[in-house]
């Protein structure tokens, strides 16, 4: 096995163009796989007017001032914003296409915001105006549901500052204090004390008297509101937050975008290297007649299939580690984990070549071989990357036990959980490889009967 | 010394080969001649250990084989397709030499393959089949790619290792080659042997005839083919 191995290296070594194909193009593809599984959409332009006079945008909410600046900050996060001076100049904007959406701040929204605040004001809500552009629906959804996602963020915010002077006031209503109205200060009893009152002037009164039984029932009710409201507080919170949100992971790790996305580009990479080179390779031997040549004893045809498989993952092995160095220069990569991700490489890449052998058998020519290989990994690899959720339970099934009929799922796995250290057993995944790699290498043994 | 005995061959439901019989002694040289179909590459296949026969028994030592293509690496040269192949041999690199002095290739030993014309390729595909200096040497159509100058000096070269002991099979569509190199000729046809001998054996089977090709297609006619 030793010479037919040197031999293959020595025709890799005079293919250059070949070896640069194998090479570059695997990257190039993973490279492309990666980026688009970890970049998000670019931010989208959106025109801003803010009609609201400087030094007019604050507000106070419960004693604090606030700031309607602040919020449209949190939006300029997520878009890109160009900041107009009119509303007219916004729409402009959008019906030219320099914008993907505008959002106008009406001139008197601070000063509703203010008046809608407060128990003196009129109760007209501020309204801003959002408008989209909807030639790119693919954009104009994320823009939409971005301000609509930041707009819902400061109604939250706002809610809750309002639910907490609700909640003041109901205190005041309740225990008695001061209430700020028409710039004057009001003192208010309060039902506790007013309780208090009305029962000790009931207790002056005669016994079996109409007064002391009317100011009786009257303070029944001030005990009955005191019983009732002091729940309000709870009540209120609840209104201002509905649902609290507990955030729980299931089935799978937390690995960030950009790590997965490094494993997936390393595991494309060593499923087009191994594959396609075991695939050549094998078909190779019986393009050039030699097939018949090696195996009338000189090599059985199991060992010829072995070191089509070691040839193969060799060469992607060493691409994909060197992949994973170079990479590791932009993403956090887990280095203690080495021993893993290399043990990874291997077996997956074994996986790949004993899937290459048995593409190299079924195709017989270098050609269709070469084919053959190319369009059956991108979908095993586009299939194994599909979320759950985005298809039908059934469906979903269905691409599952696809997935696990071949190599790349299982080595992804395996990868992200040592190149990222997911704290996942690596065990399953390379259980798993060695299975498919013995399926995969029995099926070529099988398909290289018809070679003779 | 080669012998076969009731070989058979099938693939599904299609007999390759029925019931073959014949041996060869040292220093023979066989031509394996029939139409287009008649099982001659299946029968060197089991001859050489490259097809298992569906049923009948083989008797043969260490073969060499000369496939009718070249079986040769196109990115490798000369020489380097010789050690590789010697070494999965495991016979002395002198051998590769001595194969090359053989065949007449010395002076292209560093060419990379893929750069030889035919008739050269040719050459190198029988130099690799007799690198282990086997006793028998079977050829599938060893000459239809050369030339008549380098066909001429293959047949020298073959007939020179018969002189010296090895059993020489070779199948052939060229029958006056099968005549002139063959000392017997086996007639094959749909799987079947139809005739052991002499190329003038088979002549005079069929009586009066222009040439032995002649004599061969009305053999053939004659039982039916």
């Amino acid at each position: 096995m030793r010479w037919l191995l040197l031999k293959d290296l020595q025709i890799l070594r005079r293919s250059p163009l070949l070896v640069a194909l194998l090479v570059l193009y695997p990257i190039l593809v993973a490279l492309l796989i990666g980026f688009a599984i970890s970049g998000g959409p670019d931010k989208p332009k959106v025109a801003f007017y803010n009609g609201v006079a400087a030094g007019e945008s604050t507000f106070s909410v419960g004693g604090e001032e606030r700031d309607a600046a602040d919020f449209a900050e949190q939006l300029f996060d997520a878009v890109e914003p160009i900041r107009v001076s009119s509303r007219e100049e916004a729409i402009e904007k959008v019906r030219d296409g320099d914008a993907l959406g505008a959002l106008i701040v009406p001139p008197d929204a601070a000063e509703k915001l203010r008046n809608s605040l407060s128990l003196a004001g009129a109760p007209e809500r501020p309204t801003v105006e959002v408008i989209y552009n909807g030639e790119d629906p693919v954009k104009r959804r994320f823009v939409e549901s971005t301000i609509e996602a930041r707009l819902a963020e400061a109604n939250q915010a706002l809610s809750g500052e309002i639910t907490k002077i609700g909640a003041g006031y109901l205190d005041i209503l309740l225990k008695g204090g001061t209430i700020d109205l028409f710039l004057r200060k009001f003192d208010v009893l309060g039902l506790e004390r007013s309780e208090q009152i009305l029962r000790q002037q009931a207790a002056r009164l005669p016994e079996g008297s109409r007064a002391r039984e009317e100011l009786e029932r009257v303070a029944q009710f001030a005990g009955l509101a005191v019983d009732n409201l002091d729940l309000s507080d709870a009540i209120l919170a609840s209104i201002g937050e509905p649902v609290d949100v507990k955030q729980t992971v299931l089935n799978g790790s937390r690995t960030a975008l950009d790590s997965f996305a490094v494993a997936v580009a390393v595991t494309v990479s060593l499923m087009f290297v191994t594959v396609l080179l075991a695939a050549g390779m094998l078909a190779l031997e019986r393009e050039e007649h030699a097939f018949g040549r090696l195996v009338r004893g000189l090599v059985t045809r199991l060992e010829l299939l072995a070191e089509k498989v070691v040839l193969s993952a060799l060469c992607a092995f060493g691409l994909a580690a060197l992949m994973v160095v170079g990479l590791s220069a932009f993403v956090d990569v887990a280095w203690s984990q080495a021993p893993l991700w290399l043990l990874a490489l291997a077996v997956g890449a074994l996986a790949f070549g004993a899937l290459g052998v048995a593409i190299g058998g079924l195709a017989r020519e270098v050609r269709a071989a070469s084919l053959l290989a190319f369009l059956l990994s991108l979908p095993i690899a586009f299939l194994a990357l599909v979320p759950s959720g985005t298809v039908s339970p059934t469906l979903f099934d269905v691409i599952e036990a696809v997935s696990a009929a071949f190599p790349f799922k299982p080595t992804l796995e395996a990868l992200d959980r040592t190149l990222n250290d997911t704290g996942q057993s690596v065990l399953g995944p390379l259980l798993h490889l060695v299975a498919l790699s013995a399926a995969f290498l029995g099926a070529a043994r099988l398909a290289v009967r018809r070679f003779d | 010394m080669i012998a076969a005995d009731s070989v058979t061959k099938r693939y599904g439901a299609r007999e390759a080969l029925r019931g073959v019989s014949f041996s060869a002694p040292s220093g023979e040289r066989l031509a394996v001649i029939g139409p287009n179909g008649a099982g001659k590459t299946t029968l060197l296949s089991i001859l050489a250990g490259i097809t298992e026969a569906t049923s009948g028994r083989i008797e043969v030592g260490r073969t060499g084989w000369v496939p009718q293509e070249p079986a040769v690496y196109g990115k490798l040269s000369v020489r380097e397709n010789l050690r590789l192949f010697a070494r999965l041999e495991k016979v002395a690199d002198d051998a590769v030499d001595r194969a090359l002095e053989q065949t007449g290739l010395t002076d292209r030993a560093g060419d990379e393959l893929s750069t030889l014309s035919g008739g050269n390729r040719q050459r190198v595909n029988i130099a690799i089949g007799l690198l282990a200096a086997p006793p028998v040497l079977l050829l599938d159509e060893p000459s239809s790619a050369l030339d008549p100058r380098h066909r001429q000096r293959v047949w020298t070269f073959l007939d020179r290792l018969a002189a010296e002991g090895t059993t020489i099979v070779f199948a052939t569509h060229d029958l006056a080659e099968a005549a002139r190199h063959g000392d017997r000729v086996l007639v094959l046809a749909d799987g079947e042997l139809l005739f052991g001998g002499t190329a003038a054996e088979l002549e005079t089977a069929v009586g009066p005839a222009k040439d032995f090709e002649a004599a061969f297609v009305a053999y053939l006619r004659e039982r039916g083919h």
